[in-house]
């Protein structure tokens, strides 16, 4: 693995890998000294053109767990708000010998851009690109299913999986069907048509337009943030009536079998595509999600920059 | 050309001799935890605390102890998948932790334990037990415990088989010019 730009990129095998590792970082998180020495000496830049906490902490975090040193580059208050290019902006970071790039962009497709024109050496990790994949949300999800609903090893094997909600504008679901799929799991999206993309039958997934007939015969429910700053269009009539259609409350919660979780990628809108009596309850696991996001983020980074690099 | 150095009594026979030896060297075995490194490391300390069960009657706590993360080698190859870490729930703080590999060869692996142990806690000692010391030292560290000194060529390669792992017990060399 030289980047980490789709979550096509893995087979189940390259998966498999990056959970047992993630698997195996987590118990750093329970030493009292919480730090590893692997990377040391590594410089890690979280490049973010767009807003983002948790995804920027959460690899900050993982980073400095393995005692990388991490350089955080946000676009605005930076050159790339008089106008440097992407191309400039990649030019500088490779002249201070930045290690690993890792790359949350606005435009779909610019981690593939930095990794393949040849401006710098070193490894890309796409941490959301526009609308297209955000492969290490992906990953955290199926390491958090696994652990709840497979005992914590191999695979997703016949796992059934619901996604709901604005898959048109959201990477977390294109990225989730893809390494889901991958990993054995029937995936199942359920949107309203016009917050789902063209194409979207060619996925490796089933397609409804009903919630109410998926969440019964789901193991695991992942709610997608309506987002409401890429809604340039109505796509629906009206929050309310989006919230009565598709969002989980606490009587759909009820239809769900009883070892099912709730999983959400955060932040979450309230009372819109989750009633706040679902986010708190005990079947909601989006903190420990969180938490897994620092393991996950940690074994790609350990796998990407731990061993010899420049080579396959 | 492959020569058998060790059969499985001839180990169980060294892994015994280690418990005794534990056991004497530390007055007892009240203490000890015994980390294994993977991945046969690990399987000899579990012999070696059954052992030591037999002469004590108690069990000493056992885990095992992967150091890929503290290697100084990474950098060397590509990177390698991790194998299980599983500390006992007491921890190793002023206890005396023992830790058990098959072969003692550059030293290197047992720093990288050493650096990984010091992450864990502050053992009151930290022993070395080997079921083979192969010497070519490329660092001062010395093994306390040892199933069988022997010496060899760098060109040589010392194997070192568990039934756990390979479904057998022996120690074999192979290689080199002699």
């Amino acid at each position: 693995m030289r980047h980490l730009l789709s979550a096509a990129d893995l087979d189940a095998e390259a998966a498999i890998l990056v959970l047992d590792t993630a698997a195996e970082l987590a118990a750093v998180t329970d030493r009292s000294v919480k730090k590893l020495p692997t990377l040391r000496g590594r410089t890690v830049v979280n490049l973010f053109f767009e807003d983002s906490t948790r995804t920027r902490i959460s690899f900050e975090m993982a980073a400095k767990r393995l005692s990388a040193d991490v350089i955080n580059f946000a676009a605005k208050g930076s050159s790339v708000s008089k106008g440097e290019s992407l191309k400039d902006t990649a030019l500088t970071l490779e002249a201070m010998g930045a290690d690993a790039v890792v790359i949350r962009h606005h435009a779909s497709g610019a981690p593939h851009r930095l990794a393949t024109a040849g401006w710098i050496a070193g490894a890309v990790v796409n941490a959301g690109d526009g609308t297209h994949e955000h492969p290490t949300q992906a990953l955290l999800d199926a390491f958090t299913l696994r652990r709840h609903l497979r005992g914590g090893t191999g695979g997703l094997d016949g796992l059934r999986v619901t996604i709901v909600g604005d898959v048109l504008h959201s990477r977390v679901a294109r990225s989730n069907v893809l390494l889901l799929a991958t990993l054995g799991a029937d995936v199942t999206l359920v949107a309203p048509p016009t917050l789902l993309p063209t194409g979207v039958h060619e996925w490796p997934c089933r397609v409804s337009y009903d919630i109410d007939e998926a969440l019964p015969s789901s193991d695991a429910v992942m709610m997608l943030r309506v987002q409401a700053e890429r809604m340039h269009d109505a796509y629906f009539p009206s929050a309310r009536e989006y919230s009565r259609a598709y969002g989980l409350d606490r009587d759909r919660l009820g239809a769900l079998p009883d070892h099912a979780i709730v999983m959400h990628p955060g932040p979450m809108n309230r009372g819109m595509e989750i009633s706040a009596e679902v986010a708190d309850s005990d079947r909601a696991v989006m903190v420990e999600q969180v938490t897994n996001g620092v393991s996950v983020r940690m074994a790609v980074l350990y796998l990407l920059l731990g061993g010899s690099t420049g080579e396959k | 050309m492959t020569n058998v150095i060790l059969d499985g009594s001839d180990m169980t026979r060294a892994i015994t001799r280690i418990a005794h030896e534990i056991v004497e060297r530390n007055k007892g075995a009240a203490d000890v935890v015994l980390l294994g490194i993977p991945t046969r490391g690990f399987p000899i300390a579990e012999r070696i605390a059954s052992a030591i069960e037999r002469i004590e009657g108690a069990r000493p706590d056992t885990g095992s102890l992967d150091v890929t993360l503290y290697r100084d080698d990474l950098r060397m190859r590509p990177a390698r998948a991790l194998e299980p870490t599983s500390i006992p729930a007491g921890g190793v703080d002023d206890r005396v932790v023992i830790l058990v590999d098959d072969v003692l060869f550059s030293g290197r692996t047992i720093r990288a334990a050493l650096d990984a142990i010091s992450d864990l806690g502050r053992p009151r000692a930290v022993q070395l037990a080997v079921m083979v010391d192969r010497g070519h030292r490329e660092l001062p560290i010395r093994p306390d415990f040892v199933g069988k000194n022997l010496p060899t060529s760098v060109d040589e390669q010392v194997r070192v088989s568990v039934s756990e792992v390979d479904g057998t017990d022996e120690v074999t060399i192979s290689g080199g010019t002699r």
